[in-house]
């Protein structure tokens, strides 16, 4: 029986074959618990993005205590349209007129590193380069013939790509390379936190139930044990 | 005072009969193994679905423009809304789990063997609605990998001559995959499915009963009535329903002995549930698939429709059949070879212990194709995998026509009288 068992395990993964290339991403290294970072990446967010992505799902409150913002420090310097503290993260921007500038209307944000993963989100916002072939002047590495345009480009400059597909250093930015890297990893912690707000509260609670259980498991076994000794 | 209480019940309504007949009295093999938890864990995540769903149901809107939403609102602004829709989430593969190893292990002891072929058949009509119950539920939460999903399978019936076209229209509701689709899945997902499911289950449970449990050597505990010296007599009290009938050995009554070993499997579960559900609730993309992130979309196809991986041994066999109908048929047909197994096994030796090699060698092989289907169904199909998905799909097959042809005069190892521990 054992020995079956082992042949099983043993033998799949000879039979099954893992197919589909997958791009080399960079891994963000974000620290979900690191408040300061999360704070700075929302404030990049309401500053750059927000004017066309929305996070719809995520409230302005709800991301202030979690991030540890005081209500009237986040209304003062997170919210810029006149919302209310209990509203959704919304923009004005009108989605068919959207669609028209952009070629398709740009995304909601909030599940955005649920769907394609942080190191995606840190990867693609640093592989934008020069390509005039495209309305806005600039491509992306890991996502071709992209319809935005490369919104940080006073931060991080422009690239341009070589014949080996290999991005050149950036050029022309207000900041030096490792510290648009910062602010791309502060922006990917706070896309993570908002994709799951309750991420790191499941796994608190999961060491809890986990010791729960092994501890009613051990009372298990012994309960079974003591009803046995009447069978064997 | 509680004595006279259940007096006054049993007057009217046999609780106290029933209890012993089916728990405290019902006499089950007393060499169960590992692979006989499955059966009340099975019946323990039923219970988790029923609860979680009903609860899940309280926050969600069955409709095209508002289902999304509501899952996102159950995942932030619910109090413990992203616990319950995880355990429903991380339930639906457990379930899966648990069902296919407790199928698994009726294959091993040959439980499904005469006169438990009724028992193994209601167990496959809880397979089947349940397979169906998981398909309309993992339309709801409208991802793209729900609406997309949902859009193949249901486009299969499409292959069916003359009323394929209006077969599929009729359950959609639509033209394609829409509100109305949600709204009638919804429906079926929380009522009718689980009516049936229910209801299937304790007739499941009342033909067991009946029939009696196997146990890993396939041998009979229950043996003709004065057969049985009366010092070789099982030494525990069981019910008369038994007893008037057969003289029984080597049983114990489920209630306390199993009921407190149930409960520690129930433990071991929990905590290989738990992890999973808190610390890697996609389950590393099988169970929540990264696609289901972003809304139902008509005019974005995922970069590969793959279903969840429950279904994964089907769904290959559907697609390495070139010819729609012809796979959709294969894929049908390997149900019902499950459905037929009872009468493709023309053996009379239950447990594959006592059976001979080639029926080991095998169950191995289908072991391994299953496994390697399922593997296969969440992968892209690409020529290499369409052809180890084509042998895979022979093992399976082949599994049923082989037992058919050496199970009628097998060369058997001698079956104890009694069980071996």
């Amino acid at each position: 029986m054992k020995k079956f068992i082992l042949a099983v395990f043993a033998l799949v993964p000879v039979l099954a074959f893992a197919a589909g290339p997958s791009l080399p991403l960079d891994s963000a290294n974000n620290d979900l618990a690191d408040k300061e970072s999360l704070k700075r990446g929302f404030k990049t967010y309401i500053n750059y993005c927000l004017g066309c992505h929305q996070l719809q799902y995520q409230r302005y409150n709800r991301t202030f205590t979690d991030l540890g913002i005081e209500e009237a420090d986040g209304i003062e310097n997170y919210m810029y349209t006149g919302e209310k503290v209990g509203d959704h993260i919304t923009n004005t921007m009108p989605k068919k007129e959207a669609a028209a500038w952009f070629g398709t209307a740009p995304p909601d944000l909030t599940l955005e590193a649920r769907l394609r993963s942080p190191d995606w989100i840190y990867t693609y916002l640093r592989s934008f380069y020069i390509d005039e072939s495209r309305p806005f002047g600039v491509n992306n590495t890991i996502f071709k013939d992209v319809g935005m345009p490369h919104v940080l480009q006073d931060l991080q400059g422009v690239s341009s790509i070589d014949e080996s597909g290999k991005l050149t250093p950036a050029q022309g930015g207000s900041l030096t390379a490792e510290e648009y890297d910062e602010v791309i990893r502060d922006l990917t912690n706070f896309l993570e936190y908002v994709g799951e707000p309750n991420k790191l509260e499941r796994k608190a609670l999961g060491v809890k139930v986990l010791i729960f259980i092994f501890i009613f498991f051990i009372l298990a076994y012994l309960l079974k044990k003591e009803y046995w000794k009447d069978v064997h | 005072m509680f004595a006279n209480f259940m007096a006054w019940i049993d007057k009217r309504l046999p609780v106290t009969d029933c209890w012993n007949k089916h728990l405290a009295q019902y006499p089950a093999p007393k060499n169960f193994n590992f692979w006989y938890f499955f059966g009340s864990l099975a019946m323990l995540v039923l219970v988790n679905q029923i609860l979680t769903g009903v609860w899940l149901t309280m926050s969600y809107e069955p409709s095209g423009d508002g289902a999304f939403a509501s899952i996102e609102y159950i995942m932030r602004d619910v109090d413990y809304g992203w616990l319950l829709r995880y355990m429903h989430s991380t339930g639906a593969s457990f379930f899966f789990i648990v069902v296919y190893l407790h199928m698994f292990r009726g294959m091993m002891y040959g439980s499904y063997q005469k006169p438990r072929e009724l028992l193994w058949i209601f167990g496959m009509l809880i397979f089947l609605v349940l397979m169906a119950e998981a398909f309309m539920g993992y339309l709801l939460p409208w991802g793209n990998m729900s609406y997309w999903g949902a859009q193949v399978i249901i486009s299969l019936f499409g292959a069916i001559p003359v009323i394929g076209d209006d077969l599929t229209q009729w359950i959609r509701g639509d033209y394609v995959i829409s509100g109305a689709t949600l709204n009638r899945f919804f429906a079926l997902h929380v009522i009718a499915m689980p009516l049936v499911l229910v209801i299937l289950v304790f007739l499941h449970i009342l033909a067991l009963h009946e029939v009696g449990s196997n146990n890993p050597d396939g041998t009979e505990i229950k043996k003709k009535k004065g057969s049985v010296k009366p010092e070789e007599l099982s030494k525990f009290k069981f019910h008369k329903h038994y007893t008037d009938k057969y003289d029984i050995v080597d049983a114990i009554p489920f209630h306390p002995y199993y009921s407190v070993k149930d409960i520690m499997g129930v433990a071991f579960f929990l905590f290989i549930f738990c992890w999973v559900m808190f610390f890697a609730p996609e389950g590393g993309g099988f169970f929540i698939e990264a696609p289901n992130f972003e809304p139902a979309n008509g005019l974005k196809t995922p970069e590969h429709i793959v279903p969840v991986w429950y279904f994964g041994p089907f769904y290959t066999i559907l697609r390495v059949v070139p010819d729609k109908l012809l796979g959709a048929v294969a894929m049908f047909g390997a149900i019902i070879m499950l459905f037929a197994l009872p009468w493709f096994d023309r053996g009379t030796v239950k447990s594959m212990k006592f059976r001979c090699t080639w029926h080991k060698v095998n169950l191995f092989q289908f072991t391994i194709s299953f496994i390697v289907l399922a593997i296969l169904g969440t992968k892209a199909a690409t020529p290499l995998n369409n052809l180890i998905g084509t042998i895979a799909s022979f093992g399976y097959f082949g599994f049923f026509i082989a037992l058919w042809f050496y199970s009628k005069n097998e060369n058997t190892k001698p079956v104890p009288e009694r069980v071996s521990k």
